[in-house]
């Protein structure tokens, strides 16, 4: 490293930063900030009005009509996290075991469970609509060579969320697979063997050896699986409309979002004040709970 | 070990990827093979191999919509974010990593600090910021908010390896009397490549793909990008759907192909981020 001490030196690193610098503090630290700020003053269309205190906080999370949409799409959002942590992420560890095993063919295979996860979320959201279709989707045509009635996969509230959930299953899964895959394969290779010299099975070894000893990737998928949930648009967004229909069966908070700020398609009305203190939630919300669960898991990691 | 068990067990294996093979790509054969399908045929015999190599679905997506205008204004916009988050990036990753200066380490976490911003939750602002300079419905503001989301990684993947360049060659070339421009451009950036090439695919797969930014800042038709326009397109062959799978599979092919191009880099690129 070199220290700066003339000047001309002194010049040339100012040069080096601050394009990225400006950048960074137009588009990332200043939108931060005012982002906080508006989230107590009222809007006049575009333009800021008056400060109101925390008024668009008690609306969004007390106060009729809103605070039955906040705390539906926001139970829609914990359903999201907890299904895509058990079932996509669970398949994903199955997976990288047996990608583990280094079998002829593994290299073919991890390209091929990653190549979903290039493609954008609106062409998967667009095909995975397609072949849910009720009358000519593939899904239905499949099912009914099993013998089922056709069923609207995702007009049905009951069905809606989790064909949307599957949908982000099928684009994802590789993602956190070669992640626990990473993990695994640090694990040194004695370790391993003394386990399988002891007589540990499969199931012991995926439970009880392995488990502990990826604790670092696990924590890198839950807090990225806890981010992306809580932060889920596109999917829903292709799948079910901006309004999470059927009746609001799937709106998750990033819709809810969106359409109290820009305006959904039945009304172009834009708020941004409890569009503000509505991203300012959620921001709150990830951040402490991203925090507290980094806390827990890392101690995890360490005494396990 | 070994034996039957073992191959048994084995084969178990074999079977599970291959199931899970079968259903990663089975839906994307689907439809690549609807995309020559006419509607009646896609309808009647949904699994079946396309009864024959009709192009006129993707010469109609090709020809008759604005895929190409959607196709080229996505290449336009990624390719200028990524070279100015290569080029911003490099320079300040450079200045962090090899000279010692008051607030180096301040001025890092700055950087760094906006790993941790997401920065869809700051759509109002940006929306506003980019109304007062006029930059709504412009490919430059899309340019600048995607620069500013790429910077952080870059700067943090760039300093990391920069960091790690012995300091013997740029000493030999200083005492050689080259500048500080050549002892960075010719010296020790093609060091760097490697390094590069992570921070490149890291950015350039979720702003290509990106849907949200364009949603929000632009309207026009002709400077919509793919994800955005398949949208449009979409609404407007809602019961078309052979020509709907054609758009599909021309709007999933690019990215397709690069990837399978460059799977290793790709994978690295997209892990390495998380795992780090």
């Amino acid at each position: 490293m070199r220290r700066a001490g003339h000047w001309r030196l002194g010049a040339w690193i100012g040069v080096l930063l601050t394009p990225a610098f400006v950048v960074m503090l137009g588009f990332v630290a200043w939108p931060m900030v005012a982002a906080f700020g508006y989230a107590f003053r009222s809007f006049d269309s575009l333009s800021v009005s008056h400060f109101v205190g925390l008024r668009n906080f008690a609306d969004v999370l007390f106060h009729t009509p809103y605070a039955a949409w906040t705390w539906r799409a926001f139970e829609h959002n914990v359903i999201v996290f907890v299904a895509l942590m058990g079932l996509q992420n669970g398949l994903a560890y199955l997976l990288a075991f047996a990608l583990l095993k280094a079998l002829p063919g593994h290299r073919v295979h991890q390209v091929i469970v990653f190549l979903p996860v290039v493609l954008s979320a609106i062409i998967v959201g667009f095909l995975w609509k397609l072949f849910l279709h009720p009358l000519f989707g593939l899904v239905n045509a499949l099912t009914g060579l099993l013998g089922f009635a056709p069923h609207p996969w995702l007009g049905d509230d009951h069905t809606a969320l989790g064909s949307i959930i599957f949908a982000n299953g099928w684009h994802w899964v590789g993602f956190p697979a070669l992640i626990f895959l990473a993990g695994m394969q640090r694990i040194s290779r004695e370790t391993m063997e003394a386990a399988r010299l002891d007589g540990a099975t499969d199931r012991v070894l995926l439970t009880r050896i392995i488990w502990p000893l990826v604790a670092p990737s696990a924590t890198i998928v839950f807090t990225l699986t806890f981010i992306g949930s809580f932060n889920w648009f596109e999917l829903p967004y292709v799948m079910a409309g901006l309004d999470g229909s059927p009746a609001g069966a799937t709106d998750v908070l990033g819709l809810y979002f969106y359409r109290t700020a820009f305006g959904s398609v039945s009304s172009g009305l834009q708020d941004f004040g409890h569009g503000s203190a509505l991203a300012v939630l959620m921001f709150a919300f990830i951040a402490v709970i991203s925090a507290i669960s980094l806390r827990i898991l890392r101690r995890r990691e360490i005494e396990i | 070990m070994g034996g039957k068990g073992e191959w048994a067990k084995n084969g178990m294996i074999q079977a599970f990827l291959a199931c899970n093979a079968l259903v990663m790509l089975y839906p994307l054969a689907i439809m690549v093979m609807s995309s020559f399908k006419s509607n009646a045929e896609i309808f009647s015999s949904p699994f079946a191999l396309p009864a024959g190599f009709d192009l006129t679905n993707l010469r109609e997506v090709w020809t008759g919509t604005e895929f190409v205008r959607y196709l080229i204004n996505s290449i336009v916009v990624t390719a200028g974010s990524i070279v100015l988050i290569l080029l911003f990036g490099t320079m300040a990753a450079y200045a962090i990593a090899r000279y010692k200066f008051t607030l180096n380490a301040a001025i890092f976490l700055f950087f760094v600090a906006g790993l941790m911003v997401p920065l869809k939750l700051a759509i109002i602002p940006l929306f506003i910021q980019l109304d007062h300079l006029g930059l709504i419905d412009t490919r430059l503001g899309l340019v600048l908010v995607y620069v500013a989301m790429g910077l952080p990684s870059a700067v943090f993947i760039l300093t990391g390896f920069l960091r790690t360049l012995p300091g013997e060659l740029e000493e030999a070339a200083r005492i050689e009397g080259a500048s500080e421009w050549r002892v960075m451009w010719q010296v020790m950036l093609p060091l760097a490549r490697p390094a590069m090439v992570i921070a490149v695919i890291q950015n350039a797969v979720p702003i290509w793909n990106d849907f949200f930014f364009p949603l929000v800042f632009i309207t026009s038709d002709d400077l919509k990008t793919l994800p955005q326009g398949l949208t449009v397109f979409v609404g407007e062959y809602n019961t078309d759907w052979g020509v709907l799978f054609a758009g599909l599979t021309l709007a999933a092919l690019p990215i397709s192909i690069v990837y399978i191009l460059m799977s290793r880099q790709f994978i690295a690129g997209m892990t390495q981020g998380a795992i780090k």
